[in-house]
């Protein structure tokens, strides 16, 4: 199960979102498909049609930069940033 | 007692301003909507609010509430093309006939019949003199809109416009199947590919008898008597032929009020002396109202849809600035006054009345 963080922005807009989560998936964009089961409307705010990152998301993988297609293993840990962007 | 609702979109969330019919005393609520930049709020017949957001981390969306704020949600299903081109913000929203409206750059406006659950495509206008070239980067003005305006017939649902930045105004009578270009008599001061369109129209204000309009364009305040169909100008007495906001009179077709700005850099009122403008005989004369205006070093802006007006006998007028201050005129712009001093900056202004 990896172990996936999300940003503070992301949180308030589903209900019942946590900021931390365990998910079994193979990789990043799966780790997005069940998200947006259980919060349906969640992959637009992360991705555009595509699909891709949005600009500003960033998602690292045990701390290297990853995308969609980024593996996983049982143990990884995954880290949703919204990076900086905006005043 | 009627209650009077103040809906006010600022670059860091949605707030709601609420009063009673006198219109004197304010609260003042928000913000909302997780504080995501908003570029249009409105209130729909049944007292929803819809907001038109786009947050530069989490993309465009539009926020609805069914209890003057209370509860929130918000979606962006089906607010996509279906091609390459992608939707960098919803600029504009107009909810009438059981459906909501949202105009999008790049250029195209997608509806809603669930009350703003699910979106879908209404129309690109595609084939249109100017949409060649409206979704090229390099022809998109500074924070570019896209469609900076729709509005719509009161009675017929199939006939509505629809503002395209930079572009004109273009006109619909079969619901956005087709279109037609209605910016015939407007000045241009640059070359244009078109003889029909490539004019800046900034805003658009629909008169009292539902067929007069005003229009606030870059260069020029112009009236048209015929829905659209042809335009002249009477930026002559103003201070300034440039300006963004506007709103009409509610119940006498002579009388509109505008907020002229210098044209350059600054847009902000000139001589830093806050005013609107105010015709009463469809635009040959003009005269300022700024009773309760700051009128020393008052150097700000308003919007496009920085500027409304309620519909009571004694109609009110409420704009907001760039620098976050929220006016009212609770007299037919006879006097102002300072609602709210530090909002953050103020994009848009809609009122609506519940009885």
């Amino acid at each position: 199960m990896a172990d996936v963080h999300l940003p503070t922005t992301l949180t308030p807009l589903f209900a019942g979102l946590p900021r931390r989560l365990e998910v079994d998936a193979p990789t990043v964009d799966g780790v997005i498909a069940q998200l947006e089961e259980r919060y349906p409307g969640l992959r637009d705010r992360l991705c555009v049609p595509g699909p891709e990152l949005r600009t500003h998301i960033h998602v690292y993988v045990d701390r290297e930069r990853a995308e969609l297609t980024t593996p996983l293993d049982e143990r990884s840990r995954v880290d949703v940033i919204a990076a900086i962007s905006g005043g | 007692m009627s209650r009077t609702i103040c809906l006010i979109g600022t670059r860091k969330g949605f707030f709601l301003a609420e009063s009673d019919e006198a219109r004197s005393d304010w609260k003042l609520r928000g913000p909302y909507c997780e504080s995501w930049p908003i570029y249009h709020a409105i209130m729909d017949g049944k007292g929803t609010i819809f907001a038109a957001a786009a947050s530069e981390w989490h993309g465009s969306a539009v926020w609805r509430s069914p209890d003057l704020g209370e509860t929130w949600t918000h979606s962006s299903e089906g607010l996509a093309y279906d091609d390459d081109r992608r939707i960098s913000k919803v600029s504009v929203l107009s909810a009438k006939h059981d459906r909501v409206l949202v105009g999008v750059e790049m250029p195209g406006v997608f509806e809603s019949t669930d009350d703003g659950e699910t979106w879908s495509v209404k129309t690109t206008l595609a084939g249109q003199p100017g949409s060649e070239v409206w979704d090229d980067p390099n022809n998109q003005p500074p924070g570019h809109l896209g469609i900076s305006a729709v509005f719509e017939d009161a009675d017929d649902r199939s006939h509505w416009w629809a503002i395209a930045q930079g572009i004109g105004m273009y006109e619909t009578a079969d619901d956005g199947a087709t279109w037609t270009p209605r910016n015939r008599g407007l000045r241009a001061d640059w070359p244009r590919e078109h003889e029909e369109v490539g004019f800046c129209v900034h805003k658009v204000a629909r008169a009292a008898d539902g067929v007069r309009m005003y229009q606030q364009n870059h260069v020029g305040m112009h009236r048209s008597d015929d829905s659209g169909l042809s335009w002249t100008e009477i930026t002559e007495g103003l201070p300034s032929e440039f300006g963004f906001a506007a709103a009409a009179h509610p119940h006498d077709r002579d009388t509109f009020h505008v907020i002229p700005l210098d044209p350059g850099h600054g847009r902000t009122m000139p001589d830093g002396k806050a005013c609107v403008w105010r015709t009463e005989d469809a635009g040959s004369t003009w005269r300022r109202s700024d009773a309760g205006l700051p009128q020393e070093n008052a150097f700000v802006g308003v919007l496009r849809e920085g500027m409304a007006n309620d519909t009571y006998d004694v109609p009110g007028y409420y704009f907001g600035t760039s620098t976050g201050q929220l006016f009212v005129s609770n007299d037919d712009a006879a006097s102002w006054q300072e609602v709210a001093g530090y909002l953050p900056a103020i994009t848009s202004v809609e009122v609506a009345i519940l009885d």
